[in-house]
């Protein structure tokens, strides 16, 4: 795994929200942090390919410019590469997960209306002849301020 | 907030996150023919607005370390799902908390909450403390550890295009 120093550990410390929303960001970043503009480019690089940084960019509020649902499917041990290679090559699911339960395999479908989201899962449902959970957020409680990430 | 063309045309490039160069905003801009200006004032006032709820650096925790994580899913009676989810949603521990539509009798749980931890132990003991602490304890739970992770990405938003 990666080793991260004091520099990386501050850019996740201090921008997973508010990155600064001016035409350079990451020289103001720089400023804060006390370094170069390049070395926060190459910092945030390396932590991209590392995979410790999926993006740097927005989370969206739940169904405020596009429709997503949570689907749950029991798929049989031995056939689980398979449903789970079918419902990741769709380009509308963002997370595909097993799961330690008899409803094993997780995902999300995000899309830009209700409609598209609806037929993945139908045509899910058909290609594999497993029946799909649909369980669409109601309600999200949560605040969400970036996860506090304990360095020791 | 009213979201306009313009504004979805911004949602649907920033789905990849920002490019790594010195005036991201101006790259962003350039694929739907938008200035750097324009693309920040927007960006702000989605912020503002509450369609973008943070904007920053997205982590992915498993590759900090973070090697467990449970979704934790709570039967809550319909009458006490709002002031749960209010209190679980604004425990340090909860990653995400979700009210979902119950699927009975295979599917009872209406809550969903996410924990995070660097193992499983870590996770379970985290819970066991949450559910006392926030006197939720009672409500049928049951832990869904991941086991494997197919595929993680930003949600996507593309917009079809609309037939000239």
């Amino acid at each position: 795994m990666l080793v991260l120093d004091d520099i990386d550990r501050r850019l996740l410390d201090l921008y997973q929200r508010d990155l600064p929303l001016v035409a350079r960001p990451f020289a103001a970043m720089a400023e804060a942090v006390g370094v170069g503009e390049d070395i926060v480019l190459a910092r945030l690089a390396r932590l991209s390919e590392a995979g410790v940084i999926s993006r740097i960019g927005a989370v969206f509020r739940p169904h405020r410019c596009g429709h997503s649902t949570l689907a749950a499917m029991a798929v049989p041990a031995e056939r689980l590469e398979e449903v789970a290679a079918v419902v990741s090559a769709y380009p509308q699911v963002n997370h595909n997960y097993q799961r330690d339960h008899t409803l094993n395999l997780w995902f999300v479908i995000a899309a830009a209306d209700a409609a598209e989201v609806a037929a993945v899962m139908t045509e899910i449902k058909d290609r594999t002849g497993i029946a799909v959970l649909d369980l669409p957020l109601i309600e999200d409680f949560h605040i969400d301020l970036g996860f506090d990430i304990r360095w020791s | 907030m009213e979201l306009s063309d313009r504004d979805l045309d911004l949602v649907s490039v920033l789905c990849d996150g920002l490019p790594l160069a010195p005036r991201p905003f101006q790259a962003v801009g350039v694929a739907i023919g938008m200035g750097e200006d324009e693309v920040l004032g927007r960006l702000q006032a989605l912020q503002q607005g509450g369609v973008i709820r943070r904007f920053g650096v997205i982590v992915r925790h498993h590759e900090l370390g973070y090697r467990a994580n449970a979704m934790v899913v709570w039967e809550v009676p319909a009458d006490a799902l709002s002031a749960v989810g209010r209190r679980l949603g604004a425990c340090p521990e909860v990653t995400l908390c979700y009210s979902r539509p119950p699927r009975p009798p295979a599917w009872p749980y209406s809550l969903f909450t996410m924990v995070h931890g660097k193992s499983r132990g870590t996770v379970e003991e985290a819970v066991a403390v949450l559910a006392e602490r926030e006197g939720v304890a009672h409500y049928r739970h049951e832990l869904l550890f991941s086991t494997r992770r197919f595929k993680q990405c930003g949600a996507r938003y593309q917009r079809r295009m609309a037939a000239e």
